[in-house]
């Protein structure tokens, strides 16, 4: 199957933030694998065979992120990981010393993080803070200092995102981590959208914890990893045959784990030049989009400064327009991007991220994400801003 | 097909509520040839995960529903948060009207704002030519080229009461597949065409109230702007005073049940409200025969064509209510409907929709606001307020 027939079918596709295709390889390797039997725990050779799938790609995952193999610990993605991490480190923190209630994170996190959060404030007696972030959505380390150095002694774990899946914004994690390390708090990390984005390596980050999933990176959905120094106690959510540390039980899915290895290899290999490729697709959509649509104002890292941000990243507002209305224009026009919000029950919510970094609501709802990916080429984005001029006058009718 | 014509197909949103005759309407719309875009409407604030009790929209369990059926029909299909603008113009106004002690129709006033205006306002800037609802109405073009709107083909589906407050401009823009099909074979049709909804129950209640209370549901949310705590029921005959009551806004007109008079009639006929007053909160019960009315002044008319003038025709008072032979004279101001009925009513209360037609004909809509009975019925003073 040659790369362009992974494509979805006849469309522009802007949303890779969302999910990427599957590099080939992967393909092979997840499919190669599907027809393997085998259980990681079994004590038979075609056991040993599926344990050899898994901890060979352990061992690769651990390669290509810089921790160790006893460091990686599978899971079902980024959601699950992000879970584990947090309600793990909250519980273990805190029956090691009853006074850690205190989560501290930023108010631009992905809902994997502020929904267990919120929870473990609302029905584990915990206390959250979320610190601000400037206007380009990035942490405010001065009130991070000021939170934790309040009560360092109270706090359970920091958390905070390597890039923002909105915006795109980068944080200053090597701030958090020091600054946590002052006061051996330990940190975690949502790094779904940085991993084969930007440099990841867990070791020289310093972090504690970090979540990666497979379907950003080109490999399967419903696989992904949390690298967790080996030293940290977690509170296991899931229980069962004693799987991966004990932390997290469930029969292991050699096929996906090992896909999973492969497309992480090929994204880290190949960061740097995917990197310089998607800076350079960002800027021609920013400059394109904003030519035909000089009121288009671009959120996070400006064009000036693209180190501040994920390089595939194009968040831009539209003043007048609703994004849900622009999303449909340019759906209908084969162009496919995200407003970049959460969907609360349905209902498109403006999104939490925009608001923390300052906008107004109705500059947050006139806004879209539009993220570039591996299969990304300069003709997607010319498409784009072909199509984007007349759609955003219509969507600017529409606003009553 | 009931389409307004025109040339050539049309780009066409159809509203799915996630019930069985949106998703038909839907897909007989794409038979039509026309291209069609499904659009949920979030409509609550808060939606509830699943359906419960006789709710037809407004759950996540809906929204599903209706993306389940545009999959099934091939059509893209997009969620339109249109919350804030229903509680606005619906929410409030029902809570409105309540406290002023009329009995508003929701349904309508959600017809008139909601799906043809806000929907269609927005749908036409967007560059849709037309909104198409499962609703049981038919449209034809007249001679002169306006678009007239007709009873259903099936008179017990007939829901042309509740779209009497369309005008031209509306009409000309919407689209009603299903208004000559019977609803039993609209049924069919969707398991024909595989569509899971086919058996799913239809909606009666008001959407926004859960669980079909409407008292219960007002005193939780009027809160202070209920027009009085309480008040007495009054017998209309002799002005002694029955009971007592928590709210205006637990009556309605023609009421008979949960009325909680002590004691029966001397004449041990049951009693009915009569006339609810929401400043003293007075409510006065009296016989069947005294809730008779024959007189109808209206406002806030909107005709689905030319303003009718006088006319001899008929009206419909409530959803499912009947027929009533009357004349309809419109003020010259423009503003004000008189309705002679010429057989009398009952149980009419301000707030009420009357709407009228000329045969199959829908003419057009006015509030009622006030209700009299002349020489015909029995004599009765004229609630005004």
């Amino acid at each position: 199957m040659s790369e362009a027939l992974l494509r979805p079918e006849a469309s522009v596709y802007l949303d890779h933030a969302a999910t990427t295709p599957m590099v080939e390889a992967a393909v092979g390797t997840l499919v190669a694998r599907l027809r393997e039997v085998g259980n990681a725990s079994s004590l038979h050779a075609s056991g040993r065979r599926a344990r050899r799938v898994v901890e060979e790609a352990r061992e690769s995952l651990a390669g290509s992120l810089g921790c160790r193999p006893g460091e990686v610990v599978f899971t079902s993605g980024g959601t699950e990981s992000d879970n584990l991490s947090l309600k793990g480190l909250a519980w273990a923190r805190r029956a090691a010393d009853p006074h850690r209630v205190r989560l501290l994170t930023t108010a631009v996190e992905h809902h994997a993080v502020l929904d267990p959060l919120d929870w473990l404030a609302t029905d584990q007696g915990a206390v959250v803070d979320h610190v601000a972030v400037d206007d380009r959505g990035r942490l405010d380390v001065d009130a991070l200092r000021a939170c934790l150095e309040r009560d360092p002694g109270s706090v359970a774990a920091v958390s905070v995102m390597w890039g923002n899946n909105e915006v795109g914004t980068l944080q200053p994690l090597d701030d958090v981590v020091a600054l946590a390390a002052e006061h051996g708090v330990p940190v975690h990390t949502d790094a779904v959208q940085a991993v084969g984005a930007v440099p990841v390596d867990f070791a020289a980050s310093g972090v504690d914890a970090l979540t990666l999933t497979g379907h950003k990176v080109g490999g399967p959905y419903g696989v992904g990893a949390l690298l967790v120094r080996r030293e940290l106690d977690l509170t296991s959510l899931v229980h069962g045959g004693g799987q991966e540390r004990d932390v997290r039980s469930g029969t292991l899915d050699p096929p996906a784990i090992s896909a999973l290895a492969t497309a992480v290899e090929l994204a880290v290999a190949g960061q740097a030049d995917h990197a310089a490729r998607m800076s350079a697709l960002r800027e021609r959509l920013v400059r394109g989009v904003q030519r035909v649509v000089p009121e288009a104002v671009l959120n996070g890292a400006p064009l000036d400064d693209p180190g501040a941000g994920l390089p595939g990243i194009a968040h831009l507002s539209f003043p007048g327009c609703e994004g849900d209305s622009l999303l449909m224009l340019l759906d209908a026009r084969g162009i496919e991007c995200s407003t970049g919000s959460a969907c609360s029950a349905g209902v498109p919510q403006p999104s939490h991220v925009l608001l923390a970094m300052g906008r107004d609501e109705q500059v947050a709802r006139s806004s879209l994400r539009f993220s570039l990916g591996r299969t990304s080429t300069e003709a997607d984005v010319d498409a784009l801003v072909a199509a984007i001029g007349p759609c955003v006058e219509r969507a600017r009718a529409a606003r009553r | 097909m009931t389409a307004p014509g025109g040339p050539g197909p049309l780009r066409v949103v159809a509203a799915m509520s996630g019930g069985v005759d949106s998703a038909v309407a839907a897909a007989r719309a794409v038979e039509a040839g026309h291209e069609v875009t499904g659009i949920h409407l979030a409509l609550s604030r808060n939606p509830a995960s699943y359906r419960s009790g006789a709710r037809g929209c407004c759950t996540v369990e809906d929204a599903n529903d209706a993306r389940r059926a545009a999959d099934v029909i091939g059509i893209p299909f997009y969620v339109w948060d249109l919350s804030e603008r229903f509680h606005a113009d619906v929410v409030e106004d029902f809570m409105d009207e309540y406290a002023a002690g009329r009995t508003p129709n929701p349904c309508l006033r959600c017809n008139e704002k909601i799906k043809f205006e806000a929907v269609l306002e927005r749908s036409l800037a967007l560059g849709f030519d037309a909104v198409a609802t499962g609703h049981y109405a038919r449209l034809r073009r007249a001679g002169d080229g306006t678009v007239e709107m007709h009873r259903a083909e099936d008179d017990g589906k007939d829901q042309s009461y509740v779209l009497g407050v369309l005008d031209q401009r509306q009409l000309a823009h919407s689209l009603f597949p299903l208004g000559d099909t019977p609803k039993s074979q609209v049924r069919a049709e969707a398991a024909e065409r595989g569509l899971l909804v086919a058996d799913k129950p239809d909606s009666h209640d008001i959407c926004f109230v859960a669980d079909g209370d409407n008292a219960g549901w007002l005193r939780e949310k009027l809160g202070d702007r209920a027009p009085n705590e309480g008040g007495d029921i009054v017998d209309d005959a002799t002005g002694e005073v029955l009971g007592r009551h928590e709210g205006t806004y637990g009556f309605t007109v023609g009421q008979r049940k949960g009325l909680r008079i002590g004691r029966p009639a001397p004449d041990g006929r049951p009693r009915f409200v009569l006339d609810i007053e929401p400043v003293s909160g007075t409510v006065t019960v009296g016989p069947h025969e005294r809730l008779a009315v024959d007189r109808l002044t209206c406002t806030h008319p909107r005709w689905c064509g030319a303003s009718p003038g006088l006319l001899r025709g008929t009206v419909q008072l409530r959803a499912h209510g009947a027929e009533l032979p009357a004349v309809v004279r419109v003020h010259p101001d423009g503003e004000r409907v008189e309705v002679e009925l010429l057989e009398p009513a009952y149980g009419i209360a301000p707030g009420q929709t009357a709407v009228v037609y000329d045969g199959t004909r829908v003419v057009g809509s006015a509030t009622i606001d006030r209700t009299g009975a002349g020489a015909g019925a029995s004599p009765r003073q004229e609630q005004q307020r």
